[in-house]
């Protein structure tokens, strides 16, 4: 592979409070050199990307792409080339495939189709359960010697408080993560949306915030009670950045996530019962939103992920009531929140750029973000400057819902690096 | 006419003071021609109106089809019973099947809250809401909002209650907008598992007791409990339900004035409401009813681009020797 020269880019690396102009030499697929003015060596590619941001790869805990059991809809392949797009240069897929990734064969499947895409990295999460039942724990330990890197019964929240309490204990042998989709599911059943006064408005079934709060606090006691690292999906209510904050304070092993959409948007998006609004948790208050926010900002929610779900147009071209949960992601995440986060003055670029690769990245143990010499070389070069319109058309993804149509966006990936591989490059035709 | 009626009437919500009263005071003509020995105007002939029902209903879609008949309509009937996971792809095939048979108005009635605007939005034709799930039902309010104005003489500055189960009730959503938008004070009273958390932010006021509904009101507006919500779990029994919350004779003898008392239909009688009230003299529930056949034709009238100055002039010209059905 021909050596490349990124020059002249502001560098920000997280994993080193590195931030400044400097040159990254990419070299055998790893990080040969980052400084000023590095020398030219022989028969190097030299990509002028001045004005532009250099960092580590994106990193998004939380996508689902359908594949295998869904094709039509997002595949592997298609999934990894809109990470590409989108910045990301590593994504965990959740195991809610059809059959469930519950089995070592079943996550090799993903390692292989993600080796043979060749976009952004693909990391299997393993189901909890075998089937996603909420019954008999699957073959953890099988499953991450195939390669899943968590495990998690995401889209089913995880009812019996037993079969979490044995997933927290048992993971610990593995070092890995147990995942939860926080939902109480009485409390939320038949619900559609934030249960508050625009549902009221509209006659829709509501799911009350304490339906998440009442889970969160049960898998931070049990996190607290196994010594098990619980890794909560999707956070959406200020009552849940409280337990976390108080848990964090007690030293309970626990991180936490948040999609752009629960950052940016409320339950006044369902106006006009627009499914493209239809998310599960729902979209829920101006408060709530503020409070995520804070919780970013400071750290209580770790990490931001993309929760992208992949759906067909047709799916979503229904009554609210009947149409499915989930929008894509991976394409708008990274300029929703350096429109929404940096330029709104909630988070630095640096500290953006780690919430959305170095932390996401330690948190699942996963290789990635990081510029340090001799790491593998995942990286993105961002354009802050230009301002661009999302248009879902135009997306790499097999799937258009979208809630942010339309929106004038800052910030969007121009080249990212997999291995030192060029997997999406703006100014080119697809390579 | 600065009132004139948007394409689709999918609830009392969207709809302007004015527009609701030009509703109100184009059903005033129309009311006397169902009173006549041939019921029968020339308003809407040669239009084809589909009564779209996807959920089971005799009164409305009966009320419906007279005032389409009565404004002399070709209309036809489809009842749609498709399994829940089908439900939202039917609607938006139907939409389309429809478009492309050139009608001018749908008349739905769906189990989905907003089917209604979702139809509208992809068909040019008319779309009058007959019921969207538990959103809206704006021609029922509408003839609630006749009744009172005819009882009373007007809506401004009454007190009216709506009793029972609001949560589930597309009926009391659109009686709570069309009442405040005409200037009314508006309560719900029943048990805080079937009414929606926060709605006193939409300018209601919340009586936990019948007793104290009673004390306030002009009228109870009182709404059918369906029995599916015991099993549901958000009352205990009908029988606790009709001690505690029933609209009985001994609980409006101490009320401080005569009470006016609706209800939307079909009652449950010993349930929501004790015979004798609905049976009682001061019980409008029938002239509800009658009313209904009036707004509804006053409805489709202005929808198909009536004029409703003429009205009484549409009436006029289609009245007895108008063409049969």
């Amino acid at each position: 592979m021909q050596p490349l020269l990124l020059k002249g880019g502001r560098v920000i690396d997280p994993s080193r409070s590195f931030d400044q102009t400097a040159d990254v030499l990419v070299q055998d697929g790893k990080i040969a050199a980052v400084g000023p003015t590095l020398g030219t060596p022989d028969g190097v590619e030299v990509r002028d990307v001045r004005g532009a941001i250099v960092a580590p790869g994106l990193v998004d805990l939380h996508v689902h792409l359908r594949e295998p059991g869904n094709e039509d809809v997002e595949t592997v392949a298609s999934g990894a080339r809109a990470a590409a797009a989108g910045g990301f240069t590593a994504v965990c897929a959740m195991p809610n495939t059809d059959p469930v990734t519950d089995n070592q064969a079943a996550v090799g499947f993903i390692v292989r189709q993600s080796l043979r895409a060749g976009w952004a990295r693909v990391h299997p999460i393993g189901a909890i359960s075998v089937g996603q039942q909420g019954g008999q724990l699957a073959e953890l330990g099988e499953m991450v010697g195939a390669g899943a890197v968590a495990v998690s019964d995401d889209g089913r929240p995880v009812a019996s408080s037993h079969l979490m309490r044995t997933a927290l204990e048992y993971a610990r042998t593995f070092d890995i993560p147990v995942a939860d989709h926080c939902e109480e599911p009485t409390l939320a059943s038949g619900g559609v949306m934030h249960e508050g006064l625009v549902a009221a408005r509209l006659g829709l079934k509501g799911i009350p915030a304490a339906a998440e709060e009442i889970m969160v606090a049960r898998d931070l006691l049990l996190a607290e009670l196994t010594g098990g690292h619980v890794h909560l999906c999707h956070m959406s209510t200020r009552g849940s950045v409280e337990l976390i904050r108080r848990a964090k304070e007690r030293g309970v092993r626990v991180t936490a996530e948040v999609t752009p959409h629960h950052l940016t948007l409320t339950d006044r998006a369902c106006e006009g019962y627009d499914t493209h609004a239809k998310m599960n948790p729902p979209l829920r208050e101006d408060a709530d939103v503020a409070a995520l926010r804070s919780a970013l900002q400071e750290g209580v929610i770790d990490c931001i992920a993309s929760d992208h779900a992949p759906h067909a147009y047709d799916a979503k071209e229904a009554a609210f009531d009947d149409a499915p949960f989930g929008v894509v992601g991976l394409e708008t995440a990274f300029g929703v929140a350096h429109t929404e986060l940096v330029q709104g003055d909630v988070l630095t670029l640096p500290e953006l750029v780690a919430r959305m690769s170095t932390i996401p990245a330690r948190a699942f143990h996963l290789p990635g973000g990081t510029l340090q010499p001799g790491a593998a070389a995942d990286i993105v070069v961002l354009d802050l400057a230009t301002s661009w319109t999302v248009d879902p058309a135009r997306f790499h993804s097999k799937s258009r819902n979208s809630p942010f149509a339309g929106r004038r966006l800052r910030g969007r990936a121009t080249l990212t690096l997999v291995g030192g591989k060029v997997v999406h490059d703006a100014g080119a035709a697809t390579p | 006419m600065t009132a004139a009626l948007d394409k689709d009437l999918v609830g009392l919500a969207p709809l302007s003071a004015e527009q609701i009263r030009l509703i109100l005071d184009t059903a005033e003509p129309f009311k006397e021609v169902s009173e006549r020995p041939i019921k029968k105007v020339p308003a809407l002939r040669g239009k084809t109106i589909v009564n779209l029902f996807f959920e089971a209903s005799t009164r409305t879609r009966i009320s419906f089809e007279f005032a389409e008949k009565r404004l002399s309509a070709d209309t036809v009937n489809v009842a749609v019973s498709g399994s829940a996971v089908q439900k939202g792809e039917t609607l938006v095939d139907t939409a389309r099947n429809l478009e492309a048979m050139r009608i001018d108005m749908v008349v739905i009635r769906h189990p989905s809250s907003g089917a209604a605007e979702f139809l509208g939005r992809r068909i040019r034709s008319n779309v009058v809401n007959a019921g969207d799930g538990k959103h809206e039902h704006p021609t029922q309010a509408l003839l609630d909002l006749l009744t009172l104005r005819d009882k009373f003489g007007r809506i401004e500055g009454l007190k009216v209650c709506l009793v029972g189960d609001v949560l589930h009730s597309r009926v009391a959503r659109s009686d709570i907008w069309g009442l405040l938008k005409l200037g009314a004070q508006v309560a719900v009273c029943g048990p805080r598992t079937l009414l929606p958390r926060r709605i006193e932010e939409l300018g209601v006021t919340v009586f936990e007791h019948v007793a104290d509904a009673i004390q306030w009101a002009d009228a109870l507006n009182v709404l059918r409990l369906q029995l599916e919500r015991m099993e549901a779990g958000f009352i205990p029994s009908v029988r606790e339900y009709y001690r505690v919350f029933g609209v009985t004779a001994e609980r409006l003898e101490k009320a401080p004035r005569p009470l006016t008392i609706m209800h939307p239909g079909p009652m449950n009688r010993g349930v929501e409401i004790d015979s004798r009230v609905a049976d009682g003299p001061h019980s409008v529930i029938l002239d509800q009813v009658t009313n209904g056949v009036a707004v509804r034709m006053a409805v489709l009238y202005l929808l198909a681009g009536g004029k409703p100055e003429l009205a009484d002039a549409a009436k006029r010209g289609g009245g007895p020797g108008g063409p049969p059905d």
